[in-house]
């Protein structure tokens, strides 16, 4: 049986008899249950997904559909997904801020 | 509404704006037609580059005459327009191409030019996230860009407020020489009259100078633009591959708020009938390929619109510009083949100056009308 | 045309798409299903994860033997078409539907194009709307149903709409704590909308049974509730509202919130379908006619992309374009069904005129939107940004709005903002909203990784 973490956003109610899935987040491990999007998987350990590029603060999603694009994430080498339509895996590493200049653009 | 004025100006985009614009400060009274809104059209919707470097020799006078503009667009016209002044980078792939690109610089150093040959080594150093297939670079510091979507609005409303009758939603439905003055009838409006006709109609403008004689084979393409979702601002110089090969013409600019406009590759469909030009989804993925290829750090970022416009082109890549062969009192600036947009104010100022005092100071003659005279 | 060789696609896989696949296959015709999601379903009848355990009755409710009954169907049908989920589609060009499944691309030339693309919630900014902790009412549900989970452990469910009482429903079912259900609507608009809603009383009947349960376990149900803003800082702590002249507080840890349903329309507008702009819900949807036939050739329309009318009408309509299509390429259909689901149609469009009167899109408070509101999401432009540009620009209509306001310019490409937008530039302007015009869509309808590879067909 996995831990359940009772410090995240969103609050799992049903489905918990799962296996665990291991990722980081900003270079600090996470466990979430198999079937998690990214979105769920981050917000069932912690409060936020990314920060705005405008200064208005930080995001946690929205409409959890892929429809509104609130919810795109920096994985940790440079990479983008959506995480509300992403399926989170082991071994994911994500980064809640913007990547540093190595690796975004990454030298060629 | 008046019925008369100095000059009519047909076609609102940035030279007709800017045109309009400078008009006004030299006293003259316009009355500037747009069919649609001012700056909607090649104005609007090109990739807004703002550079000199590259540009045929013959024209770097009229682009300096443009820079000098650029640099003062704020106490001009009260706006910046988002111009940035950042830096222009071309980059080769090839060492012929790159032989080139050294002989421009050289040659072009006569005009004004200060341009930085930069070697292989040279350009990882400076940008590590180019391409290592890359020969050599060749980087403008005057260089930079502005948005497009913002400048020919600009230049009307500041045109408006020097006191031009500037007119949108009027479309031209004829115009006639009668005696001194052209009469041109706009729909809606009745008649206006004014001694001087400007056509900076851009796609259009061929329709125009054919109604007094003066047919341009001019053809229309549509740039294929994009633009991809805020990313990190660490892309400072606006960056394009210089190649003989359309195809691998890529270039890309990143603004401050992070999106990055990425354009060239193959051009797309453009119409001067239906007024409308699209994005060909074949052109736009064999633009993403190159611009993989000299920046392979695009590959994880996304586009989130494309974008196209109607364009306009003369066999000789050269615009139509300067005083009707056939008409006295009939001058034009259309036809500037995909590379108005910097050279957009000057060309303003130029044709403002050619009509009210008679001659520039600034070479144009290559563009004249009439070397397509006969057919 | 032979069926055989009718090029057909399908896009969505919802209750409209999966109906027309079902249609198209029983008169011998192998459609292309192109399915965002990684399984059928739909947005109503989305299925979770593989391994997932709860079952239909859980997660749909009075509707879980439609569920059933959709799901199965599809399944049955898999080696009669080519479904390909995980793929989206994100361009139409001439006769020729442009997709992209797992970072490469595909060129499908089609003889007909059925696009049955869904619906998400329509929003308006209320101040506090970005702050981590509120999602939209879909979104509540979707984190519930899929993922089971709850968006918080406090929520407020607000806005209007029948979603609005369906998900505060399931939320209390869970065992949520459920703060509010603060509806913008008067109750008054319910109860005038009645003989228009009674075209369906078993919908009707669970609404009821919805409200009467929240408020029966003590939960604070408001109608005629004006929002104030989604207070906290920096997440969602409460919202504040007002009813009357009274201002009231509630305290939460989540919000959400929505005001019934836009359709995604961006492939229609790519295809080139014309739109008409729809006084009933202040909305521009695109032109088809009953059977769902858009005057752009090849073209049909149907469910909650083509219009919202639920997804009994999405089964449908999704029936209906396929025989439309079917018919139009020379293939006898048989007319008996037709006329029988023309007249189904019927019926539920009055029940889609009963919901309009019933929630109304509360477009004053659009217009009432604060300036320092952000209004586009995906580039924090505010209220007032969008008011100060489209004066001092003159800017008469939306698109010359987005392109001097920034206002639709994000990731979202004007989802989210663009029915406040138009409804405040119409104030601007002092014109109808049907005035100011809609965003016109362009390509790619989602973000496209700039990794996107040629297909070998390309």
């Amino acid at each position: 049986m996995a831990e359940i973490s009772v410090s995240g956003r969103l609050h799992r109610v049903a489905e918990t008899n799962r296996a665990s899935v291991t990722f980081d987040v900003d270079g600090r491990t996470v466990v979430a249950l198999a079937g998690d999007s990214v979105l769920t998987a981050v917000l069932t350990a912690g409060r936020t997904l990314r920060r705005s590029e405008f200064g208005d603060g930080d995001r946690a999603g929205f409409c959890m559909m892929g429809a509104c694009q609130d919810c795109w994430m920096w994985t940790a080498d440079g990479g983008r997904l959506r995480a509300c339509t992403t399926p989170v895996v082991d071994g994911l590493a994500l980064s809640t801020v913007p990547v540093g200049e190595g690796l975004w653009p990454r030298p060629a | 509404m008046k019925a008369q004025a100095d000059v009519i100006i047909v076609g609102g985009g940035i030279m007709g704006a800017s045109a309009a614009f400078f008009l006004a400060r030299a006293g003259k009274s316009v009355i500037l037609l747009e069919r649609g809104l001012v700056g909607q059209q090649a104005s609007g919707t090109n990739f807004g580059n703002v550079r000199r470097q590259g540009r045929y020799l013959h024209q770097l006078p009229l682009s300096n005459r443009a820079r000098d503009i650029w640099l003062r667009l704020p106490e001009l016209i009260g706006e910046d327009c988002e111009f940035l002044p950042s830096g222009h980078l071309r980059v080769c792939y090839t060492r012929e191409q790159a032989d080139k690109v050294e002989a421009y610089a050289n040659d072009s150093r006569a005009y004004g030019l200060d341009l930085e040959m930069i070697s292989a080594n040279a350009l990882r150093d400076r940008y590590p996230y180019l391409s290592a297939d890359l020969v050599a670079g060749c980087f403008d510091p005057t260089g930079g860009h502005a948005n497009p979507r913002l400048t020919a609005p600009a230049f009307g409303r500041a045109a408006v407020r020097a006191g031009v009758d500037l007119r949108e939603n009027s479309e031209v439905t004829g115009i006639a020489k009668a005696g001194e003055d052209f009469v041109v009838e706009v729909a809606g409006q009745g008649t206006l009259r004014a001694p001087v006709l400007l056509v900076t109609a851009g796609a259009w403008g061929g329709k125009l100078s054919a109604l007094f004689g003066e047919p341009v084979p001019l053809t229309t393409h549509g740039p294929q633009m994009a633009v991809t979702e805020p990313l990190p601002y660490r892309i400072v110089p606006t960056i394009g591959v210089s190649t003989p090969h359309v195809f691998e013409t890529v270039y890309f600019r990143q603004v401050e708020r992070g999106n990055v406009i990425l354009g060239g590759s193959t051009r797309g469909p453009a119409s001067n009938d239906t007024n409308r030009a699209a994005v060909l989804p074949d052109n736009f993925l064999g633009q993403l390929e190159q611009l993989r290829r000299v920046m392979p750090a695009f590959a994880a970022v996304n586009v989130i619109r494309v974008w196209s416009g109607v364009e306009s082109y003369l066999p000789d890549d050269m615009p139509v510009m300067g005083p009707s062969v056939t008409t006295p009192g009939l001058y034009y600036a259309f036809g500037f083949c995909g590379a108005g947009f910097q050279i957009g104010p000057g060309v303003g100022e130029v044709m403002a100056e050619l009509i009210a005092t008679g001659s520039t100071t600034t070479p144009i003659e290559p563009y004249t009308i009439a070397r397509f005279a006969g057919g | 045309m032979a069926p055989s060789g009718m090029r057909a696609i399908i896009v969505g896989a919802g209750p409209a798409g999966m109906r027309a696949a079902q249609t198209l296959v029983a008169y011998g015709v192998h459609p292309v299903v192109i399915d965002e999601g990684d399984r059928a379903g739909g947005q109503i009848y989305r299925r979770p994860p593989a391994g997932f355990v709860r079952d239909a009755d859980a997660l749909y409710g009075a509707d879980a033997s439609k569920a059933r009954d959709l799901h199965a169907m599809f399944d049955s049908l898999r080696d009669a078409i080519d479904y390909r989920p995980g793929t989206l589609a994100w361009n139409v060009a001439g006769d020729v539907l442009h997709v992209v499944r797992g970072g490469v691309a595909d060129a499908l030339p089609f003889d007909a194009l059925i696009l049955a693309t869904g619906a998400t919630d329509r929003l308006l900014p209320i101040a506090g709307w970005t702050l981590p902790g509120c999602y939209s009412l879909g979104g509540a549900q979707v984190a519930l149903k899929a993922q089971g989970c709850a968006i918080g452990r406090r929520v407020v469910f607000m806005g209007t709409g029948p979603l609005l009482y369906l998900v505060a429903h399931q939320y209390r079912k869970a065992g949520v704590d459920i703060a509010a259900v603060l509806d913008t609507s008067p109750l008054s608009a319910q109860l005038r909308a009645l003989p228009d809603l009674a075209v369906r009383p078993g919908f009707l009947l669970r609404g009821a049974k919805f409200r009467a349960g929240l408020q029966a376990a003590g939960v604070r149900v408001e109608n005629a509730a004006r929002p104030i803003a989604i207070e906290g800082d920096g997440e969602v702590a409460g919202v504040r509202y007002r009813v009357g002249d009274a201002e009231r507080h509630v305290a939460a840890d989540a919000v959400a919130v929505g005001f019934h349903l836009r359709s995604e329309t961006q492939l229609a507008d790519l295809a080139g379908c014309p739109f008409a702009f729809d006084e009933a819900t202040g909305q521009w949807r695109p032109e088809a006619d009953r059977d769902g036939r858009s005057p752009r050739v090849g073209v049909y329309l149907a469910g909650d992309g083509a219009r919202v009318l639920g997804a009994d009408a999405a089964e449908a309509g999704g029936r209906l374009a396929a025989l439309a299509a079917l018919a139009d390429r020379g293939i006898g259909v048989d007319m008996g069904e037709v006329g029988r689901l023309r007249r189904r149609m019927a019926t539920l469009d009055r029940f889609r005129r009963g919901l309009a009167t019933a929630f109304p899109w509360p477009a004053d408070l659009a217009r009432a939107v604060a300036d320092d509101v952000i209004l586009c999401r995906c580039e924090s432009i505010t209220a007032g940004e969008l008011r100060e540009t489209a004066i001092a620009k003159d800017a008469p209509e939306m698109n010359r709005t987005k392109a001097l306001s920034r206002i639709g310019m994000g990731r979202c490409q004007g989802r989210y903002c663009g029915s406040a937008a138009a409804e405040i530039l119409a104030q601007v302007r002092g014109v109808p909203v049907a005035q100011v015009g809609r965003l016109r869509g362009q390509a790619p309808v989602k973000p496209l990784s700039m990794g996107t590879a040629k297909g070998k067909e390309s």
